[in-house]
Order: structure tokens, then C-alpha cells, then sequence
């Protein structure tokens, strides 16, 4: 039987180390809502998601309660848009209507994201999702708690760096036109390469069409437990650390697997997959750069980094798998800047530049996320820095992708502030040598060989 | 069986234990076990009860008892055991 040394261990991580569940996220396949007419289709999926997900808050907060573990967030994502409405939007105005309808449905529900507000143009692009990636600015301005991701190349068919070219502009007059909330448009908004089509994390999740009609995946966290297990270690061999960080996670991910399941039953919904990403918070002591710390290093950005940030990451998967028979989504480490108050001190005492986190992105999901740059940077640059990240997703056949926010009106040596989870951040210095020639070229970056691995 | 996980924790002091056991007779809350400890002046509980004998619903009992503990000045909290079971044993 349970001891009682067991569970004080379970709850001082919940209570001390913030041990959480980070999300629920139901998926929704919108595919049967489709209609040659914009109303239609935006009454459609309106009744689909608000009957679907109607009991989604209500249920995470009767699990919350009786395993008294917080879960964080309750989401949903939605079959890429740029298939739902390639049918009846004419315009990109008519995308703009759907994302007011999934904004109203994420209030009505009380759930703090939707997302799938998306394109898959990895190879090419048809009309719709040309449109649609036109009308994110004003989809994202529009709108609160949509979000919005483009898949623009994978290992199978290379990079679309026509849309790489597009995005770079799109990020740019996204930052402009919610520049008096500090270009928090573009922090709904990512660029992927390898998109998985079950991750339950915002901003990139949406439910791809190899998805069933309904399914529950669900992201666990605890940077703070593991951060904790690490300062066991002090002084120990990598051996000992990888076994502390393994047995660790495999506790974790076990949470994640209850809750999953019990959702699952509540909701009568078919559960999905575990997402096993350690997911900081600004909140102090839920940090992944602590965790970083804690083995060794003075500040995260030190010789050292990426290697300790493969370790972190490689264990908790090694850990997470043996708690869960269905491990999916992104599954990493994730290392956004505003969102981790370690990363930030690592920003503002000169230690952590975007190259660094950029080489950091090759051993860990996700890749280069909520990173504020100056508003003054060159689109041609934001597309410079897209194309070098999916190309390391391309190349190491993993999911990278790129959430920046060249803050409209702000320069290094300026702070920006998001607000609630998504943090505040350090404008970081980018590197302004010209690259336009380079992404004007347009066309495709052809699929990389898969032999010769070296 | 439905087991619960109670566990109270607080500065030490005459008839928490009898407080607590009175409210889980009167809502016929059997209990299977109980381990305690004082570390350092703190008083340490962890009671397993049986679930299914009481006509409340889970929730309500989460309420009652942290409001009980408010009453007595420390900590409680009713859990399902299933977090602990999951976390600890494969």
C-alpha cells in the first residue's frame, strides 16, 4: 500500500515544485463542416466545437480536484484551416471570419487557446492557404485567443521557401498591426518544419487530417521537479544524472498518463497521446534553464549548453516512454525565452544569444520560441532566420520551429511585457548582415538524401 | 474499491486526529489505514479511507475537510489514490 514518504513526495512537487498538467487539449477534426458558403461553414464549425468541447473546462477542473493537481490550460485544436475553408472563403477576409467564429467559441467554452488557425504548405501552396497566411495579421489582431502556425517544410519534401519568403513579411506586419500590445500578434503565430499533427502545445497545435474525428492528447510538465532531482545530484557522475532525470520524468509523464486517461472517460473522447515536453512558466524555480544550471553551468549559453540540453531532453523521453504507451506530439525540452525567467537572466547578463539558442534548437523540441528582436529587423532577416531553423528540422528529421517577435517601435536594451504565461523578454540582438538575396531566389529547397548520415 | 488519500499537515496540537476521524464517521468514510509522524513540531498524517459507503459527492468532501482544517488551524487535503498509486508503483 501507499506509504506515507510516497505521498509527501507527490505533493511537496505539486506544492513546491510546480508539478502541473499544462494542458488538455482536445482535437477536432472540422472536416465534416465543410460548405461552398462562408456562413454556413463558420455556423458549422461553431456547433461542432461548442457541442464537442462543451464539458472540457468543466471536466479538467473535477480532475483537478480529485487528484489535486492543477491543470494548467484546457484547449482545443481544429483541423488546418487552410482545408476547411479552401471551399468557401473567396478572400482573405473571409479566413478573418473564421477566426472571429474560433475566438468566440474559445470564450463561450472558457478555453485559453484554439489553434489551427493553419496552413500545410511544406511542398506548395494552393490558393486558400495563400490567402489564409495573407489574412493572419488581421486574423491575429482580430482575434485573442486563436492561434495560428504554418508548416513550411519537412524532411519528406524540403523547404517551401516561397513561404518562408511570405512568412518573414507576415511576422513583420503582424508585429505592426498589434504594435500597441507590444506585437503579442506574433506570439500566436509560429513557423514549423516537421509539424506533428497530435502536439497539444500552443502556438503550433492544430489536428491533422491523419487524426480521428475527436481525440484527447494531452502535455505534461515539471521543469521544478526535475530541477529539484538535478541539485540531488551534485557533484555525481553523468550515469547517476541520467538515471535521476529518467526516474523523475517517468513520474511525471505517469500524472499526465492518469489525468489523459480520465479525461478520456469523462469526456467520452478517445485518448490521443502524451506530449512529454518539460514546459517552463515564468513562475521562479519552473525553469528549464535552472535545470541547465543546476548540472553544472554558471548561466545557460556557457560551453556546455547543448550538451546538457541533450541530456535533459533525451532522458526525460527515455523516462516518459516507459510511463506511456502512447507518447506523441513534440516531446522535448522546450526553451522559450519569455517564458522562462531563467532564460531571461541568461539573456540579460550576456550569456545566452540567438546562435546559441539556435544551436540548442538541433538537440531539443522546438526550436527558436518567443524570442523578441528589434522591431527594426529586415523582413528578408526573419525569413533568414526561418529557413536556417527548418533547415536543422529538414536535415535531422525533427520538428523545429520559429516564434519572434520583432517588437514594432523597441531595440536592444528595450523589455517587453506579454503578460500572464507567456512572460516578458529582453529584445535580443540579431545579426543584421544582409541575406535578401539569398531568400529572394523563391522556389523550393529540395528534400535532403537519407543515407550518408554523417 | 474507491480508496481516498487524506493527508493533514500543521503544528501539532491536542485532537486534530479526533476531529478528523469524527468528521469521516459521520459521513461514513470508513478508514483502512493511518500513519503519522512529527517532524520538527510538525504534525504529519496520511489516512487511506474507503470511498464508496458515502452518500457526498468527492468534491463536496475536498471542501469540507479543507475547511475543517481552516477551522483547526492546519492543512488538509483529500486526494484519489490513483495519483499516488500511478506515480509510485508500475
Amino acid at each position: 500500500m501507499i506509504n506515507l514518504f510516497e505521498v509527501t513526495e507527490t505533493n511537496k512537487m505539486i506544492e513546491q515544485e510546480n508539478l502541473d498538467v499544462r494542458t488538455i487539449t482536445i482535437g477536432i477534426s472540422l472536416l465534416d463542416c465543410m460548405d461552398h458558403d462562408i456562413d454556413v461553414l463558420c455556423q458549422n464549425i461553431y456547433k461542432k466545437i461548442t457541442s464537442i468541447a462543451k464539458d472540457l473546462v468543466k471536466t479538467g477542473e473535477e480532475i483537478e480536484r480529485k487528484y489535486g493537481i492543477p491543470i494548467v490550460n484546457k484547449r482545443i485544436s481544429i483541423t488546418p484551416i487552410g482545408f476547411v475553408g479552401a471551399n468557401a472563403c473567396k478572400s482573405p477576409k473571409d479566413f478573418v471570419k473564421i477566426a472571429k467564429t474560433l475566438d468566440q467559441c474559445a470564450h463561450e467554452l472558457k478555453v485559453n487557446f484554439i489553434g489551427g488557425y493553419s496552413a500545410i504548405v511544406s511542398k506548395g501552396m494552393t490558393n486558400a492557404e495563400k490567402m489564409l497566411i495573407e489574412s493572419i495579421p488581421e486574423a491575429m489582431k482580430v482575434t485573442q485567443n486563436v492561434c495560428s502556425s504554418v508548416n513550411v517544410g519537412s524532411t519528406k519534401t524540403g523547404i517551401n521557401m516561397d513561404a518562408v519568403k511570405m512568412l518573414g513579411k507576415i511576422i513583420k506586419d503582424t508585429a505592426e498591426i498589434t504594435k500597441e500590445d507590444d506585437s503579442i500578434g506574433c506570439a500566436k503565430l509560429v513557423v514549423l518544419c516537421n509539424a506533428p499533427d497530435d502536439n497539444p502545445f500552443m502556438a503550433g497545435a492544430f489536428h491533422g487530417v491523419s487524426e480521428a474525428d475527436c481525440i484527447i492528447n494531452v502535455g505534461v510538465s515539471g521543469p521544478g521537479v526535475v530541477k529539484n532531482a538535478i541539485n540531488k545530484c551534485n557533484g555525481k557522475d553523468f550515469g547517476e544524472l541520467c538515471e535521476t532525470i529518467k526516474k523523475t520524468a517517468f513520474k511525471i509523464t505517469r500524472v499526465g498518463q492518469l489525468v489523459a486517461q480520465e479525461a478520456s472517460k469523462m469526456l467520452n473522447i478517445p485518448f490521443g497521446i502524451i506530449d512529454l515536453s518539460l514546459a517552463p512558466t515564468p513562475a521562479v524555480g519552473d525553469s528549464i534553464a535552472d535545470c541547465l544550471e543546476g548540472m553544472g553551468l554558471a548561466s545557460v549559453g556557457a560551453p556546455g549548453t547543448t550538451a546538457a540540453l541533450a541530456i535533459l531532453n533525451d532522458q526525460v523521453k527515455k523516462g516518459g516512454v516507459m510511463a506511456s504507451s502512447y507518447v506523441g506530439g513534440l516531446s522535448g525540452a522546450f526553451i522559450p525565452v519569455s517564458e522562462d525567467q531563467g532564460m531571461i537572466n541568461a539573456v540579460e547578463r550576456g550569456a545566452l544569444t540567438l546562435e546559441k539558442l539556435e544551436a540548442m534548437t538541433c538537440v531539443c523540441s522546438v526550436g527558436l520560441d518567443m524570442i523578441a528582436i528589434p522591431g527594426k529587423t529586415s523582413a528578408t532577416t526573419i525569413s533568414g532566420i526561418i529557413a536556417d531553423e527548418m533547415a536543422i528540422g529538414m536535415i535531422n528529421q525533427k520538428t523545429t520551429a520559429v516564434r519572434i517577435i520583432p517588437v514594432a517601435g523597441k531595440d536592444v536594451g528595450d523589455t517587453v511585457e506579454f503578460g500572464g504565461l507567456l512572460g516578458y523578454a529582453p529584445i535580443m540582438p540579431v545579426n543584421n548582415f544582409d541575406c535578401s538575396e539569398f531568400i529572394n531566389r523563391g522556389g523550393r529547397i529540395p528534400a535532403p538524401i537519407h543515407s550518408f548520415k554523417n | 474499491m474507491e480508496k481516498g488519500i487524506i493527508t493533514v499537515v500543521g503544528e501539532d496540537q491536542v485532537g486534530i486526529i479526533a476531529k478528523v476521524c469524527t468528521y469521516l464517521a459521520e459521513n461514513k468514510l470508513n478508514i483502512l489505514d493511518i500513519s503519522q509522524t512529527i517532524i520538527q513540531g510538525y504534525f504529519n498524517m496520511m489516512m487511506i479511507i474507503e470511498l464508496q459507503n458515502s452518500s457526498k459527492d468527492f468534491g463536496l468532501i475536498c471542501d469540507e475537510l479543507e475547511n475543517l482544517g481552516k477551522e483547526i488551524g492546519v492543512n488538509i487535503k483529500l486526494q484519489h489514490e490513483n495519483i499516488f498509486n500511478k506515480m509510485h508503483r508500475i
